[in-house]
């Protein structure tokens, strides 16, 4: 009980906090609007037939992989340069405890980009909003939010070895957009991408909120989300362990 | 006349070392040759399922947009950065010519966009479906130079509203991202509503993109250079509201005390 309880409380501190921040507004609200509106007058322009929720919900992923890669990435190191990692890591819960809940808001901050997509695209550019299957549509929401979550806490542990995890974060934002087929069909890149793009969650995620929402069955895609969400997990604790023991040994904690 | 000149290239090139100091060489790399690679793949790709252009339209738009990023960032990180290090007071104690002191500033970043956009045109050439002869790359460079000053200018701007905003971070990232919807970088411009194209065409980028598109079509510079002196026309109206700004707030800091106000 004292598990969900630091989850809930610490998932609910996160996304508050987030929300307060200008650049979270930035990358979970107006990028992906400036970048909905790119991909709306692209997909406008082009001769490709189909219907537009395909490009919003695209966008919205977007804007939650961003929101994760930039928050999940740098969280460790913001912790660091704000002075509460010592704290996070002295308190009594495991430190896999204090961290997923924050990796899971920054996912659940991106959920602000896929309304304000379909939003904006919906009152500018006519993008219908008939989901094909509702409740499918419900479940595939929060179950991306969690593979995407846990994808984060991989991030945060691992980008916490390099100096500059900020870097590595600009540099991963346009390959996951292209690589899981967010605004362009997989069958359209080199069949080499395929394999990389089935281990990443967005790529299910997308998925499954496009087949909800358009037209399919989307729980194969949500049961991938939920199953690739806890092997991140399992991920996620050995390294999140082995970067605390480096930290230990090496007094390195405070260093920023 | 001597001590300006020194300000201006002495100045400019110790602040674009001191950039440095906090951003190494491990972060400048990804972000700036890494990213732009991933950002003209990504859109080419798009193009390519929208069905809208074909390769050549989305690197060269992508590539000249490119030359953006060093002089917005940067020059926001110029200034913005001052205020961060608590600097900005002394600087402004300096008995220093404003211009040279800021202008001096640009020219690097005015060569980093430029470098960031011919390495994007090299990636496009490498990895799309892009050609360009040797004989188009010097009128291509005029383009790009051109283009990157401009934006450079654009970027004094976001730096002297620096002196003000307190998130001046928050504002650069918010002009590149708006480049990108209304410059024709990645959309054909005709394909804008009419207030967007407007708008557009009061920003650098998108007459230095209509150049360079034309050029990779093989016109040659003299007939796009109207196209070239427009794009340098607006990169100086930027600059010369830039130090009108950058000098009422400079006053006006003073006056309330809020230079280092973080």
């Amino acid at each position: 009980m004292s598990v969900v309880r630091i989850l809930w409380a610490g998932w609910k501190f996160h996304v508050k906090s987030l929300t307060l921040s200008g650049f979270f507004l930035l990358t979970s609200v107006i990028q992906p609007i400036i970048f909905a509106s790119v991909a709306y007058f692209m997909f406008r322009a082009g001769a490709r037939p189909g219907t537009l929720l395909y490009v919003a919900l695209g966008a919205g992923m977007m804007g939650i992989w961003s929101s994760t890669l930039f928050g999940s990435g740098g969280a460790i190191q913001w912790q660091r340069w704000q002075g509460t990692l010592e704290y996070c890591i002295a308190v009594p819960p495991p430190f896999l405890l204090v961290t997923i809940p924050l990796t899971l808001a920054t996912a659940t901050i991106g959920l602000y980009s896929l309304c304000a997509t379909l939003l904006w695209g919906w009152l500018f550019f006519d993008v219908p909003f008939n989901l094909a299957h509702p409740i499918q549509f419900a479940i595939a929401v929060p179950a991306t939010v969690i593979g995407l979550g846990m994808l984060g806490l991989v991030l945060a542990s691992t980008f916490v070895l390099y100096r500059n995890a900020n870097a590595l974060s600009n540099l991963l934002e346009f390959p996951i957009w292209l690589a899981t087929g967010l605004l362009v069909s997989l069958s359209f890149l080199p069949a080499w991408v395929g394999p990389i793009s089935w281990v990443l969650a967005p790529t299910w995620g997308i998925n499954a909120l496009r087949e909800a929402g358009i037209g399919g069955s989307a729980w194969v895609e949500i049961g991938m989300c939920l199953l690739l969400g806890l092997v991140y997990l399992v991920i996620g604790h050995f390294a999140l362990k082995h970067f605390e023991r480096l930290a230990r040994e090496r007094a390195t904690l405070t260093l920023t | 006349m001597r001590h300006n000149l020194r300000v201006f290239f002495v100045g400019g090139y110790l602040s674009y070392r001191a950039l440095f100091n906090w951003m190494h060489w491990s972060y400048y790399i990804p972000t700036m040759l890494g990213s732009p690679v991933f950002q003209v793949l990504f859109f080419a790709y798009v193009g390519r399922y929208a069905q809208v252009k074909n390769d050549e339209f989305f690197v060269t738009g992508n590539a000249v947009q490119l030359s953006a990023m060093a002089g917005v960032y940067g020059m926001a990180m110029t200034i913005g950065g001052e205020r961060w290090t608590q600097t900005l007071s002394p600087l402004m104690a300096t008995p220093a010519n404003r211009l040279p002191l800021f202008l001096g500033r640009s020219l690097p970043l005015i060569a980093n966009g430029i470098i960031t956009s011919a390495f994007a045109f090299g990636v496009g050439w490498l990895l799309l479906d892009f050609e360009l002869s040797a004989s188009q790359v010097p009128a291509l460079a005029v383009v790009v130079v051109a283009s990157a000053f401009a934006c450079t200018c654009l970027g004094l701007v976001v730096g002297s509203l620096g002196l003000r905003a307190r998130d001046v971070f928050f504002l650069a990232n918010l002009v590149v991202f708006s480049l990108l919807l209304f410059c024709g970088v990645n959309i054909p411009l005709e394909t804008l509503p009419g207030w967007m194209q407007a708008v557009g065409r009061s920003l650098p980028l998108t007459h230095g993109i209509e150049a360079a598109r034309a050029i990779a079509d093989g016109a040659t510079l003299a007939e796009v250079d109207h196209l070239i002196w427009t794009e340098l026309g607006i990169g100086a109206a930027y600059a010369a509201t830039a130090y009108a700004l950058f000098r009422f707030f400079e006053i006006d800091g003073r006056r309330r005390a809020t230079l280092e106000t973080i």
